[in-house]
């Protein structure tokens, strides 16, 4: 039987009787980092890494979650598992899976390249490798995080010299921390939705260095922060409270904006090519540093990304996903 | 081509008109003269000759991506757009150029006269030197279609602020048949043009759809009811001894109906008639199959000519004696054009469209339900009081469309859309039973939500049980009420009818699989309407 096998309810393991990133509430779950696709509410124990189990906490309440932190071992039944850094969002890990002497990796989400606030990607050798591919196509390329940075920047200082709110959609956590950290905090200041703001708060306590933001709840008076920037969850950027602020403009910072069709769809003002999932050439590259010759792709482009895999000499399958819906979109 | 590459990137990037004019008229007052020609030229559909194949482009491009065709391909359908899906595979450019645009046409239209060798040679050059931005334009320029949320009208608008010209006059220099590589932006733009004048159309008058009883827009003697035609709104001026034709999206069309030229004949100078452009036999309007054969010919051969001849059903006179009747009332307008057209002798191309008579409302819902009888959609409710008022507003005119036909049909095949909405399906087939097969009858794209696009993406991922290329066939599961407006035997379909203007107007989820309508329902409709 297999280190690991692909369930109706997610990722078992026989050897170690546990799950990772189940969809459905089982007894044991191991989780790769804390977005509601992957952490879903009602198993009956979580373990997480230390830096995950803050976020998670917040968001599920009060779980049974044992932590353990990136490279150590430990041993459950027959299988002996680790967390290792993914560089998605902070706290997000690979999980290597050893059960005599074969190694599996269930990668969750991850990017390649190191966004100054997550610990950076590592590879992790193994013989299987379990990878996502939601930018599995050779479309999807990143320009360095800097010249992103420098697109938003100057989107902002225009805005602000027009008298003009900027509104920048993004998900709540990761990205909304990433993009904070990418801001140059002399063009005005950075106003946060509640949603975002509490994962913040959640981040500086366990001791995560971010930016000074200022909480845009019901109390807060638009006009006393001209020339603001305001991080706002996608669905909160058409809202009431968003109409507030009056004199606006609306960018969304996500992957999926380096497609002109999808830009559009979305109707803001900008888009901003910016993703915490790995590019073309960062799937293929973290691919490689496994040395793994079996590769399982899910959640994302599966059928075209394993094809290609496989044309180019590994063995390659497709995994089914549950899909996350919207919220997946968002969150890349 | 930088500057043509901002002026793009400040049109993309907003979706507020305001922002796309002050754009495009500060390029026009900036940019340099032969450029500023050609974006118009683009802008309005007249590009360079393609000399590259879009095959060998894939080709190419894929070379260079490092990628097989196939991966090249499948990427294709996903993006929704061929010169930005080049743009996108494409490694990040070694150096920047910093040509302008009239020189990048220019090597364009040159790679005619070359080998394809030497063509290759050109568009991989220009691939490795253009930032993604200026790549996708190249690859626009070479594979046209350009279609970037630019219309024709805005453009026409930048170019009165720009130059201080008038905006209709605009327009008017714009149509025709002008060759960039020819003019020049003063001939185009700023040298006299004394025919403007002549041409210059009024602004549609645009009814709104009537979405209540017609018993509360009030009495019946106020209002004035005519049917409602299915062909093309036209208007035909005649001043200066000449005839101009004008469609509604303000594109001059003249030279497509050259049988309108005979309305000089009849009807004296400095006249403007509004009324529909309709395919005409037998002495009476034509389907609109028939019209539909001469529509997007520019040139018109004898033979067409003699099969779907076109006349003008004049329902309004706009102008009459040179003056510019539009505050007249709809009742005195259209006492003058009955009596103008009632002369004309029974082969002119212009007619007068009838009014229907009717003493209550009720009797001409009776009525209205026979317009498909009548080759027509509905009825036109126009108030007799009212002026002839300027683009679409409310109150003095509405039309009360038939109800569309509707069938049930079992949706079979789906592929994702195009551009704005790449990355969700959205184009469908949708089939009929025949015994206990399924027989695709019609494909429809629109009628659905954001949400319910979403849904049934979410749904069709899961669902696929066989892939052919970007289409995909799915479980027969879900049933959609399919609204139309007409039904034609087709022997190009296999279902043996074609259908106009095919939507999806409801998801049946409450319609079990096998409640769908059948084919033996389709003709029976075929029968009763076609």
């Amino acid at each position: 039987m297999s280190v690991l096998t692909f369930t109706p309810d997610g990722i078992y393991c026989a050897a170690g009787d546990f799950y990772i990133d189940p969809w459905r509430p089982v007894p044991r779950a191991l989780i790769t980092h804390g977005h509601a696709d992957h952490a879903r509410w009602g198993m009956g124990n979580y373990l997480a890494s230390d830096i995950a189990a803050p976020v998670m906490r917040h968001r599920l309440g009060d779980i049974a979650l044992d932590t353990i932190t990136y490279g150590e071992r430990r041993v459950i039944g027959d299988a002996t598992v680790s967390f290792h850094p993914a560089g998605h969002v902070p706290g997000s890990a690979q999980i290597r899976v050893e059960v005599a002497g074969e190694v599996w990796v269930a990668s969750g989400d991850y990017k390649v390249v190191d966004d100054g606030l997550s610990t950076p990607f590592e590879p992790v050798k193994c013989h299987h490798f379990i990878t996502e591919s939601t930018f599995g196509l050779p479309v999807f390329r990143w320009q360095d995080q800097a010249v992103i940075a420098t697109q938003i920047n100057d989107w902002w200082a225009g805005c602000a010299a027009a008298g003009k709110t900027a509104f920048l959609g993004c998900y709540a956590l990761g990205k909304a921390q990433r993009l904070m950290s990418m801001l140059n905090p002399e063009i005005g200041p950075i106003l946060t939705h509640t949603a975002i703001e509490n994962t913040n708060a959640v981040m500086r306590d366990q001791g995560i260095d971010l930016v000074d933001t200022i909480r845009a709840d019901a109390d807060l008076t638009p006009k006393d922060h001209p020339g603001a920037l305001v991080l706002a969850p996608p669905s909160a950027l058409g809202s009431a409270w968003a109409r507030k602020f009056g004199a606006r403009e609306t960018a969304f910072a996500s992957g999926w904006m380096a497609v002109r069709g999808i830009r559009r769809r979305r109707a803001g003002d900008r888009g901003f090519v910016i993703s915490d999932h790995a590019d073309w050439v960062g799937l293929l590259s973290a691919i490689k540093e496994t040395r793994a010759e079996n590769i399982y792709v899910t959640h994302g482009y599966t059928d075209i990304f394993a094809r290609y895999l496989n044309a180019e000499g590994w063995t390659a399958e497709v995994v089914p996903t549950e899909f996350g819906g919207d919220e997946a979109e968002d969150a890349a | 081509m930088k500057d043509f590459a901002a002026l793009f990137n400040a049109i993309d990037q907003s979706t507020k008109t305001t922002v796309k004019v002050a754009a495009l008229a500060d390029y026009f007052a900036n940019a340099a003269e032969s450029d500023r020609v050609w974006t118009i030229a683009i802008f309005s559909g007249r590009r360079p000759k393609r000399a590259v194949t879009t095959t060998r482009l894939r080709e190419w491009a894929a070379e260079v991506a490092d990628i097989p065709l196939w991966l090249f391909e499948e990427a294709y359908p996903i993006v929704g757009d061929l010169a930005e899906t080049i743009a996108l595979v494409l490694p990040p450019p070694d150096e920047t150029s910093d040509l302008g645009l009239t020189r990048w046409i220019n090597t364009l239209r040159a790679l005619a006269d070359v080998e394809e060798s030497a063509r290759k040679v050109v568009v991989l050059e220009a691939w490795r030197t253009l930032d993604p931005t200026q790549r996708f334009l190249f690859n626009k320029l070479l594979t046209g279609g350009f279609r970037i949320g630019v219309s024709q009208k805005l453009m026409t608008r930048a170019l009165a602020r720009a130059t201080g010209g008038d905006e209709a006059e605009m327009a008017h220099r714009l149509m025709g048949d002008w060759n960039p590589a020819d003019v020049t932006w003063h001939s185009l733009i700023e040298a006299a043009d004394p025919a403007a004048n002549a041409s210059r159309p009024y602004p549609f008058y645009l009814a709104y759809a009537l979405e209540s009883e017609p018993e509360n827009l009030g009495k019946p003697e106020d209002w004035q009811a005519e049917w409602k035609w299915d062909g093309i709104r036209g208007q035909l001026i005649l001043r200066d001894g000449q005839h101009f034709v004008w469609s509604r999206g303000e594109e001059l069309m003249t030279n497509r109906f050259p049988e309108l030229a005979r309305a000089r004949d009849f009807i004296p100078d400095g006249t403007v008639l509004d009324g529909e452009i309709l395919a005409w036999g037998d002495g009476v309007p034509q389907n609109f199959n028939v019209l539909q054969k001469r529509i997007g010919r520019k040139t018109v051969p004898k033979k067409l000519l003699k099969d779907a001849p076109v006349i003008l059903y004049a329902y309004d006179l706009l102008e009459w004696q040179g003056q510019d009747m539009r505050d007249t009332a709809q009742k005195d307008r259209r006492a003058l054009l009955e009596k103008l057209c009632k002369g004309l002798p029974e082969d002119a191309p212009i007619k007068l469209s009838p009014t229907v008579a009717f003493d209550d409302w009720r009797a001409l819902a009776q009525t209205r339900s026979n317009a498909r009888e009548a080759q027509a959609e509905g009825l036109m409710l126009k108030r007799r009081d009212s002026p002839y008022l300027t683009g679409r507003k409310k109150g003095d005119w509405w039309k009360w469309k038939l109800d569309p036909l509707t069938i049930d049909a079992v949706m079979i095949y789906a592929q994702a859309g195009s551009g704005r909405r790449a990355n969700l399906f959205t184009d469908f087939t949708f089939a009929v039973w025949n015994g206990n097969d399924l027989v695709p009858f019609t494909k429809a794209y629109s009628g659905l939500t954001d949400e319910e696009f979403r849904k049934i993406t979410a749904w069709v991922k899961k669902n696929t049980v066989q892939r052919f290329g970007p289409v995909r066939s799915v479980t027969p599961h879900h049933v959609f009420e399919i609204a139309f407006e007409g039904i034609q035997a087709s022997s190009r379909h296999k279902s043996g009818v074609a259908l106009r203007f095919p939507r999806m107007s409801r998801w049946r989820r409450d319609k079990p699989l096998q409640e769908a309508n059948s084919l033996d329902d389709l003709k029976e409709m075929l029968k009763t309407y076609g």
